[in-house]
């Protein structure tokens, strides 16, 4: 026998239904937004299979919803500063090289696409290192230079001092 | 082109757009002819990673995903068939070739979003539609399924899970030579990409 549903119950489920679409939209957003720079998590675990939800699951799906969306937006806007900051500091190498001597960031870590690095390095070897001409490289990167740990390493939020810190 | 399954009425007021489309043809299963071959191998080629992560800002799967939230599956494990099939795609390295209507199958899912199923028409017994069930016995398999679980099922029995397994001898077997096809039509998934994929499958059933 078809459960009979009250009314106020429907327009209830209808609009928890709408507001998990527009999550659901959103938190994907979020989670393409954040690849390959910021790992999401956005999985919510559910059992029991598909099924007719009650109003307290909807709910539920609905707020562990809410709570991911905040997550991950939190999280990107972490790894935004991070990012902003890096770049900063990246106009104060190629401003004054010698400051920043040996000083490396990583192109992910400032937000673009691709291997590489901005290296601030010693105008012809030895001869420039001793005579003070610094100057800024941006090498092609190889994806296996840093072998299979390198996706591992976190990003870099690099001080004046060329030291990242944790 | 296809006929619309019946939704128990509980799941229509719910679920408003859901619907299932069926259709049933002459078709054995066999191997995959090579323009079938072909067919893959160039989807193989279109379909790189960054595919499979920006399929959740394509409607038809974004679509399917939101199904999945509001019936109680984690589309992130539970993955929606064609998130299954990007995840594979990425694994294998390509849409592997199994035989024809596996191959017609993914056709049709990784170029319209689609996912169709295909049941032994001989063991279909009457019009297919989707319902709740009730705890109820499914034949082949030991135990039973547990109530409130939504099915796929004929006049008599289940036959499937929504989104999941097929009941145990209710698929296409290697003496099968009349086929049921059925999709699944979401909110969001319009009426024209269900035709599309039905029609995908019946093509390539065909080609053989």
């Amino acid at each position: 026998m078809d459960r009979v549903v009250a009314p106020d119950e429907r327009s209830a489920r209808r609009a928890l239904r709408t507001q998990i679409a527009r999550l659901e939209r959103d938190l994907g957003e979020a989670f393409i937004s954040a690849f390959p720079r910021v790992e999401l998590d956005v999985s919510i675990p559910a059992s029991g299979g598909p099924r007719l939800l009650s109003i307290g699951e909807l709910e539920h799906v609905r707020d562990a919803l809410v709570e991911r969306l905040a997550e991950a937006r939190a999280r990107l806007d972490e790894r935004g500063l991070v990012e902003e900051k890096n770049r900063e500091l990246l106009e104060r190498m190629l401003l004054e090289p010698g400051r920043y001597r040996y000083v490396r960031i990583k192109r992910s870590d400032l937000g673009e696409e691709g291997c590489g690095e901005w290296h601030v390095k010693p105008r012809l070897g030895l001869i420039g290192m001793l005579a003070g001409w610094w100057h800024v490289k941006l090498s092609s990167g190889c994806p296996l230079a840093g072998g299979p740990r390198a996706s591992a390493v976190p990003p870099q939020l690099h001080t004046e001092g060329g030291q990242a810190l944790a | 082109m296809s006929e619309r399954g019946w939704v128990q009425r509980e799941l229509a007021e719910e679920f408003p757009e859901l619907a299932l489309h069926t259709h049933t043809l002459d078709a054995r299963p066999g191997a995959s002819p090579p323009e079938l071959r072909e067919r893959l191998r160039v989807l193989s080629s279109r379909f790189r990673g960054m595919h499979a992560i920006a399929l959740r800002r394509n409607p038809i799967p974004r679509a399917y995903r939101v199904f999945f939230r509001q019936i109680g599956l984690d589309p992130d494990t539970h993955r929606t068939p064609i998130e299954q099939a990007a995840v594979k795609r990425l694994l294998d390295g390509e849409f592997a070739s199994q035989n024809l209507l596996d191959d017609g199958l993914l056709i049709a899912l990784v170029e319209t979003g689609v996912p169709v199923w295909a049941l032994d028409a001989a063991k279909v017994e009457g019009p297919l539609g989707v319902r709740v069930g009730v705890a109820e016995h499914r034949e082949g398999s030991p135990g039973r399924l547990p109530a409130g679980r939504i099915l796929v099922a004929d006049a008599e029995r289940p036959l499937a899970s929504l989104f999941g397994e097929l009941a145990p001898g209710r698929g296409v077997q290697d003496h099968t030579s009349r086929m049921t096809l059925f999709a699944v039509q979401v909110a969001g998934v319009p009426q024209i990409h269900v035709d599309e994929a039905l029609w995908q499958v019946i093509s390539a059933l065909g080609a053989a």
